[in-house]
């Protein structure tokens, strides 16, 4: 074993971004030694790139809010099929941990009296999310960050985990290469916390970055654990669609809050003409009350591009699929038509939108002043992952815990904008505690060698080999096939279809050879990520053929409605022994009286 | 399609030179897209760095034409293409690979910096008050996304090497963060003045020029610290009266 550089730690915790960090913080403040592994530079995690704010009941804005009615809005949001226990923890813990941020130096914006100010958004009642301008996601990890490096935490930046270890059935460690140089690295630990982030780099057009490859969804998957939830992803609506580079990157929902409209190639404002009966009441029936509403008139309902996220998404596919979208397959978001309406429209868009105007200036040369937007959905978020106990964050697996984007349970089928920084600071920290608590009943694992050559045999087959093909290839046929079949509308006869392209491009990977040497080579790094994200697209995609109903992030229009029996269940997945994907539906544990009883009294 | 012809430096610590490649733009790009085109078509194996393409992380830093600058921020048509367009790593760090290099000296030097210390909170519920008027300033410094350009083009460091006894525009801004937070209640000027040497700045402004976040560092954070670090250790009545002081 001499032959690989090895490292020792209590309790090792990979991906640092607000999860992985938070963690990380918590366990070294027990005193144990604690490794944090991650494959960009510390600081560059997807984290960084968070907008809107973090969602907590802290009741500055406005103080009939609490932790009840966070609760039941992060329910109503997940349609009733999340872990109701993680919600509640969420929200009764967030304010604590966003306070925390502050004591360690974060400086979010202020109330007129000096507090931390809350904004609204998206499906929260009342103003709620702590935030800085629009780079609240730079604050928290930055904060994060400078308070962690003075913790004694032992930074592996640059390293990529490729197999997590197993002694019997626990798991005790981590194998990894660093990308300098290619080097295989072991990690023995008592505890290892998984913070791994998203997995937006299945689709084509994402908001994620390229770290965004599911890797902690499909180590903890290899290592035995279950998934659940899988096939709840959420399609933001507006996202860049043009000039193609900047495809994918995000366009706040702050342009329609401020009267932005969308409009198809026919110059039709589509989102009157399919508004869900239940919404009817709540939103406007002309184009006149909505601009009234956006202009803050009480007494007018929200303009139909207010609707829920996953209903916009769909509405903008729908066009697009019948010819009305624009020429780069978007629709049209229009902002400058409300100089009709106001005299200094320029000078107030600007003022409102600052980051958005600059966005299409620089990036799209496009004065949005002056010109619609070119807008499409974009893959921004996945409800599902490791599954995990929601007061301990522990997976099914012993040793192995998850926090973060790559954990699942608290969003259910859909996830309200600023739950996720929150669910990072809440669970990253339970993680860390509950991991600690762990880790010293153990004693070190014995790392098993087989285990570890024939990671590494796998890892590096790609380059013994003479076949032909390219991994950017791959990743690229994949991220089409399952933006095309197993995207925002979603049927039986497709995703059959995408299994079946599942397994040709899983041959395809077979046969890369790679050029050049393991010294930061991203070919390289590509081709071991394709096995992560053919994983996670092969358990999206079962999950979603199982779920035979529409609910939140999951639309099918073979099953357009909503079906009860579906809403008292999940589905997990797991490797069964013979190395295929298995599914299993489980039942939705009986809601205690007390949490019950909020969600009706909140309606 | 049109084509752009780029050099690419290609090499490591031990040498190496640029590289011609050929490839197709499309409208918008930006040359961090066509870096990872030539990686993605020709080059599998060249070394760069990216994460949000948003100019949000500060990884993808290079310098195109000669000039530091975010790879996904530069947009091609903002660059002439009658001739090849010259894209290279930083040059105030040690060469890891082809566009990468070895920034972890930064990474160094900010755990040296004393951390955040906070008076005790101002409520009984453990919360404290905040004008926003009063972190303006702040906020503006803590937009850093650490790309590391303005180290790259001091001087002090790029030409004079001085990584053992400066800290760079980055650390001084930051040092600022911390000095001006309003809850903040450590003293770092004699660091500042001993440790970062903060006096071998001599205000030529290359830092302030380069920052894609456009944070005033010149003026708002090294002049205001140079001021303050003169009136501790160098002005006779401020001496005195510090006698009688506490921060
Ligand atoms: C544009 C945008 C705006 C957003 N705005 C908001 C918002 O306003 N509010 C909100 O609540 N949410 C927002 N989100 C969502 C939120 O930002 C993410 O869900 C969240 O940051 C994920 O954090 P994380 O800690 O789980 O993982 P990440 O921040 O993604 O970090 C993952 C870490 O794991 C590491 N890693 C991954 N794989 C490996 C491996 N194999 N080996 C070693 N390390 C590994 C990575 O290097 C990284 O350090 C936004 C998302 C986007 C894209
Ligand atoms: S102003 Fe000072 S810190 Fe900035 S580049 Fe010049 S010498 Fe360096
Ligand atoms: S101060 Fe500006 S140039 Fe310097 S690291 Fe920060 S963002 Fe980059
Ligand atoms: S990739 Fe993040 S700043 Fe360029």
């Amino acid at each position: 074993m001499a032959e690989y550089q090895t490292y020792e730690h209590d309790v090792l915790v990979i991906g640092a971004g607000g999860a992985g960090l938070r963690a990380a913080i918590e366990a070294s403040a027990a005193g144990v030694s604690v490794g944090l592994v991650c494959k960009s530079l510390l600081g560059k995690a997807h984290t960084v790139m968070a907008e809107g704010g973090v969602a907590a009941a802290m009741a500055n804005v406005d103080d009939r809010d609490n932790w009840r009615v966070h609760f039941s809005d992060t329910m109503r949001g997940g349609q009733y099929v999340n872990n109701w226990r993680m919600a509640e923890l969420h929200a009764k813990e967030a304010p604590d941990r966003v306070r925390e941020l502050e004591a360690w130096g974060a400086v979010f914006d202020r109330t007129k009296d000096g507090r931390i100010l809350q904004r609204n958004f998206g499906g929260h009642k009342y103003p709620r999310l702590a935030h800085v301008g629009d780079r609240t996601g730079l604050e928290m990890i930055r904060t994060l960050q400078d308070h962690g490096i003075h913790q004694g935490i032992e930074v592996y930046m640059e390293v990529t985990v490729i197999g997590l270890l197993k002694d019997g059935e626990r798991v005790t460690g981590a194998f990894a290469y660093e990308r300098e140089h290619g080097r295989f690295r072991i990690f023995k630990a008592k505890a290892v916390i998984l913070a791994t982030g998203g997995i937006g780099r299945a689709y084509k057009i994402t908001s994620n970055s390229w770290e965004g490859t599911g890797d902690g969804h499909a180590l903890a998957y290899d290592a035995g654990a279950e998934l659940i939830d899988m096939e709840f992803i959420q399609f933001h609506p507006t996202g860049m669609v043009y000039p193609p580079s900047v495809r994918g990157i995000l366009v706040t929902e702050g342009v329609r809050g401020e009267g932005g409209i969308l409009k198809n190639s026919e110059g039709r404002r589509f989102m009157f003409d399919d508004i869900p009966d239940n919404y009817k009441d709540q939103t406007a029936d002309s184009p006149e009350e909505g601009w009234r509403y956006t202009q803050g008139d009480k007494n007018a309902r929200r303009p139909p591009e207010l609707l829920t996220r996953d209903h916009v998404a769909r509405c903008i596919v729908r066009e697009v699929k019948a010819g009305r979208g624009t020429p780069n397959g978007g629709v049209y978001l229009d902002i400058a038509w409300i100089k009709e309406k106001i005299s200094n429209a320029p000078e107030h868009i600007k003022k409102k939108l600052p980051s958005m105007y600059h966005q299409f200036k620089q990036l799209a040369d496009l004065d949005i002043t002056e010109q619609p937007m070119e807008v499409g959905p974009t893959t921004h978020y996945i409800m599902g992952g490791i599954r995990v106990d929601a007061e301990t964050q522990a997976s099914t697996v012993p040793g192995l815990f998850a926090a973060g984007e790559c954990a699942a349970g608290i969003n259910g089928a859909n996830r309200l904008g600023g739950n996720s920084l929150s669910d990072l600071l809440v669970f990253g920290k339970r993680a860390g505690e509950y991991a600690v608590e762990f880790a010293k009943e153990q004693t070190q694992g014995e790392i098993n060698q087989s285990q570890i050559e024939e990671i590494k045999r796998r890892a590096l087959e790609a380059f013994e080999r003479t076949g032909s093909e390219n991994p950017f290839h791959i990743q690229h046929d994949l991220q089409a096939m399952m933006q095309d079949l197993v995207g925002i509308v979603r049927n039986e006869d497709e995703m059959q279809r995408a299994l079946v392209g599942i397994k040709e491009l899983q041959e395809r990977r077979k046969k890369i050879s790679l050029t050049g040497n393991i010294d930061f080579n991203p070919s390289w790094h590509t081709a071991l990520d394709l096995h992560n994200l053919l994983t996670v697209s092969e358990a999206i995609t079962r999950a979603a053929i199982e779920r035979k109903e529409s609910r939140g992030g999951q639309y099918r229009e073979d099953y357009s409605a909503k079906n009860a029996e579906f809403g008292k269940v999940n589905f997990t997945i797991k490797k069964e022994a013979g190395g295929n994907m298995q599914i299993e539906r489980v039942p939705i544990p009986e809601m205690p009286a007390e949490l019950k009883q909020i969600i009706e009294e909140m309606g | 399609m049109a084509k752009a012809a780029f050099k690419i430096w290609r090499g490591s610590s031990e040498g190496g030179e640029f590289v011609s490649y050929t490839t197709e733009i499309s409208p918008g790009m930006v040359v961090l897209d066509a870096v990872l085109q030539i990686q993605g078509e020709q080059a599998g194996d060249l070394a760069c760095r990216w994460n949000c393409k948003a100019g949000k992380c500060g990884s993808c830093s290079a310098e195109i034409n000669g000039n530091p600058k975010l790879m996904c921020m530069t947009r091609m048509n903002t660059l002439p293409t009658d001739q090849p367009i010259t894209v290279e790593p930083m040059k105030a760090f040690p060469l890891k690979k082809d566009l990468v290099t070895d920034v972890s000296w930064n990474y160094r030097v900010k755990e040296k910096i004393k951390k955040f210390k906070p008076r005790p909170p101002d409520a009984p519920d453990g919360t404290w008050r905040m004008m926003q008027e009063d972190i303006d300033r702040v906020q503006e410094f803590r937009k850093c996304i650490e790309c590391f350009l303005c180290q790259d083009v001091c001087h002090v460091l790029r030409d004079h090497h001085k990584h053992e006894e400066f800290i760079g525009p980055r650390f001084l801004v930051y040092a600022a963060a911390l000095e001006m937070h309003p809850l903040d209640t450590e003293n770092r000027l004699r660091d500042l003045k001993d440790e970062s040497n903060i006096g071998l700045c001599n205000i030529t402004k290359c830092c302030t020029k380069v920052c894609p976040e456009g944070i005033t560092i010149t003026d708002n954070a090294i002049i205001p610290l140079k001021e303050r670090v003169v009136g501790e250790f160098y002005d006779p009545i401020t001496r005195f009266l510090n006698l009688f002081r506490k921060k």
